[in-house]
């Protein structure tokens, strides 16, 4: 088999697709939390605040402008 | 079975956001450092107050850009690794790592270019923060509705690809693309609030780092996750007679 396949033809001509059940569980669930990851990067204590005061918006301050986040 | 390889391409996707972080952070120090604090510079030789230092700008500097860069790397990385899983595959003939830095510049375009072309990034100083509310949802829906379109052209030019050839077809899905983005532009309302005397150079120096550091990040990211991808979806191909001999 893998005599007849070293071809100079680059890797597998057509990848068969992922099935889209096989995704789905892992799509919603970290989808969701790298969403969640995201928010506390980009907009926590900014415009809506899940923890009070100013420490997050603080520490990931400069991150927050020059990944290009409104900051404040 | 196939479950499996989305955990491990979901793994090698976040391990290659860390990795891009890195990077990106590395060219965020470097780079970005000196018009961030030439912005605070001016911000402080106004009027306006800034309270007291709760994390010192040192800190912030390395430690909290660090955290920032390579937290947003990290999820960014995660995300990427699900589009690609759904796009390998279904966009034509792209193997594993062609598939991941169509993936990345997909992400680039969308995630960063297109919604910051609308709403640039601002140094401190830049931008009233009793807008905030206002500028970070505008922000979030020029990203939710450029990642919308992007996927809708990408749709698009698959549609048309039987019919159109694959040039014509994603040449049309591009154009598309770009149309629908301009309506989008011309639509939501302008977010620009630079203060008066700020200097020119400086909100040109932070913009471009900006780029910059999204730039290295996602180009890292592609090529790095393409790299872990390839493996995962194509085990190394019997290269010579000792690694057959140990098979």
């Amino acid at each position: 088999m893998a005599q007849s396949t070293a071809a100079p033809t680059p890797t597998n001509p057509a990848i068969t697709p992922l099935p889209v059940r096989a995704l789905v569980p892992w799509a919603v669930f970290f989808g969701v939390l790298m969403l969640v990851l995201l928010y506390f990067v980009g907009a926590e204590q900014g415009a809506t605040a899940l923890v009070s005061g100013e420490g997050v918006h603080e520490w990931v301050h400069d991150a927050r402008h020059l990944l290009g986040f409104p900051c404040h | 079975m196939n479950s499996t390889v989305v955990r491990a391409l979901l793994a090698r996707g976040m391990l290659a956001g860390l990795g891009a972080g890195v990077l990106a952070f590395v060219f965020a120090y470097l780079v970005g450092e000196g018009p961030v604090d030439a912005a605070i510079a001016f911000e402080e030789s106004g009027s306006h107050e800034h309270g007291e230092e709760l994390v010192s700008r040192s800190v912030q500097s390395t430690a909290g850009l660090a955290t920032g860069v390579l937290v947003f790397g990290v999820a960014i990385g995660g995300i990427m690794a699900l589009a690609f899983c759904f796009a390998l595959g279904r966009i034509g003939r792209f193997g594993a790592r062609a598939t991941a830095a169509l993936a990345a510049l997909g992400g680039f375009l969308t995630v960063y270019l297109v919604p910051t072309l609308k709403y640039p990034a601002n140094p401190p100083a830049v931008g009233d923060p009793d807008t905030i509310d206002q500028r970070t949802v505008l922000f979030v829906l020029m990203i939710a509705l450029s990642v919308l379109l992007g996927t809708g052209a990408v749709l698009l030019g698959r549609r048309m690809a039987p019919a159109w050839g694959n040039w014509n077809a994603s040449t049309a899905a591009g154009v598309a693309f770009v149309a629908a983005v301009a309506v989008a532009m011309v639509v939501l309302p302008a977010g620009d609030n630079t203060p008066k005397g700020f200097p020119a150079t400086d909100l040109w120096e932070f913009r471009l780092a900006s780029l910059g550091v999204q730039a290295v990040l996602w180009a890292a990211l592609g090529l790095l996750f393409g790299y872990l991808a390839e493996r995962v979806l194509e085990p190394r191909p019997v290269q010579n007679e000792v690694s057959a001999l140990v098979v």
